[in-house]
């Protein structure tokens, strides 16, 4: 979706200010908001691109006025409540009101370091042919999904050329919206910096972007 | 900066600095806790081991010793380069947000920098977690239309014929940016260097420090 959230080429934002010393969390509720997103993401059974579709499709005022981890909380419960693990009365009570679900998986103090050593890897065996090659120039699609996608909108429409390969990996405009996997090739496409912001743009930039196969085309 | 949302510094922690009450957010993330236990959907002592992993075990140092490596083995840094989550792994590195990795290589003519446009995509097994600024609208929004001024805001300077290349980490690849090995270092060891690599530099918004710099 066209939200608040895909904000390469906005302005108006200011500089970049860098705290120094920064440190992992700024709250105590950081540290909890951080491990409760991980280990519900076990309970709940839900995807990483499920996780980030219910975080980007807050209204956009909302989403631009929270702090990172204000925005993974809001997720976190939108999708709890979406599945009816908690209910939005419970979480306004803060105390439980109904009983609770069974989950297919509660994550355990042991697991902890090796479920996240192993992580979730998202490459997938191909089963279809390689459509595009390295050195090749495409185009990326004039598209506007209205669910999840991560095509961001700055390189829409415009060439840029095949860079890299990662085989298939895991397409997340379905599977974010329980579409399921439907694994695609995924290629890095570099795009120069003029042909993505016009001829004043610096003339010696390019920017790449990971772009699934269905995203591309054969330079339109 | 506590009035600027966008720079993910929260008012609550200001509030909190004073010491007068609870935050909002610190009530309502520990009665959802409260919640979540009680349902026995999440152990407390796994939240505790996910909070210990990314606040003490991973974290910058990690990437560090993958650069210092490469900057003193040639036969490694060719690895890294051909196939960095493989290269990763031999020093123990992998795992959540670090699946798939790649590094991209600093030279006299290339500099490189990595951006999360559309989220927070960033390379935990060898970076931790992500500072502030790189979840930031700021950086998310102007690193790819004008790099060198983002730069400028990190005190850094590239000149404008040295190609710059930013990395928009769209999908599950994650970019480690190999930094260029500062003058003056031919007689550190890979430990003296490693202490060198700062976590920006792994990120393109510095460079590695050269020797006796402080950070």
């Amino acid at each position: 979706m066209n939200g608040a959230h895909d904000m390469g080429g906005m302005m108006g934002f200011g500089p970049v200010i860098a705290e120094k010393n920064e440190p992992v969390f700024h709250a105590p509720w950081e540290r909890r908001a951080m491990a409760l997103t991980l280990a519900m993401a076990a309970a709940g059974g839900w995807s990483i691109d499920q996780s980030r579709a219910a975080r980007e499709s807050q209204h956009p005022a909302r989403y631009l006025a929270q702090t990172y981890y204000q925005i993974w909380i809001a997720g976190l419960e939108k999708l709890m409540v979406e599945r009816g693990l908690v209910t939005r009365d419970e979480l306004a009570a803060g105390k439980v009101l109904q009983p609770a679900k069974t989950v297919p998986r509660i994550l355990s103090a042991d697991t902890v370091a090796t479920t996240l050593a192993r992580g979730g890897p998202t490459a997938r065996v191909p089963t279809t042919p390689q459509r595009f090659q390295i050195g090749e120039r495409v185009s990326a699609r004039n598209m506007h999904p209205a669910g999840h996608t991560r095509l961001p909108r700055y390189v829409r429409g415009h060439v840029g050329v095949i860079t890299h390969v990662h085989g298939v990996h895991v397409f997340p405009d379905s599977n974010a919206t329980g579409g399921g996997e439907r694994p695609q090739w995924l290629y890095t496409v570099r795009f120069g910096a003029r042909e993505l912001w016009g001829e004043g743009a610096d003339k010696a930039a390019t920017v790449s972007v990971d772009a699934w196969e269905s995203y591309l085309e054969p330079e339109k | 900066m506590h009035d600027e949302p966008d720079q993910g510094h929260s008012h609550e922690d200001h509030d909190h600095e004073h010491g007068s009450h609870l935050s909002d957010m610190e009530l309502r993330v520990r009665a959802l806790e409260t919640i979540l236990v009680e349902k026995r959907y999440v152990d407390p002592a796994a939240l505790d081991a996910i909070i210990e992993t990314y606040e003490v075990k991973v974290g910058p140092r990690n990437g560090a010793k993958v650069v210092a490596k490469a900057w003193v083995d040639p036969a490694y840094k060719a690895r890294l380069l051909k196939d960095a989550t493989a290269a990763i792994a031999e020093l123990g590195f992998t795992g959540r947000q670090g699946e798939h990795m790649v590094a991209v290589e600093n030279t006299d003519k290339v500099h490189n920098l990595v951006v999360c446009t559309l989220c927070s995509c960033y390379p935990w097994s060898v970076l931790g977690l992500p500072p502030v600024w790189y979840k930031s609208a700021p950086y998310r929004s102007r690193a790819v239309i004008d790099p060198r001024s983002v730069l400028a805001d990190f005190g850094v300077q590239v000149s404008d014929d040295k190609e710059m290349r930013v990395w928009d980490s769209t999908a599950e690849i994650r970019y480690l940016v190999l930094p260029q090995r500062p003058a003056g270092t031919e007689h550190c060891n890979e430990e003296q260097l490693a202490a060198l690599v700062t976590r920006d530099s792994m990120i393109g918004t510095g460079l590695a420090m050269s020797p006796g710099a402080t950070p």
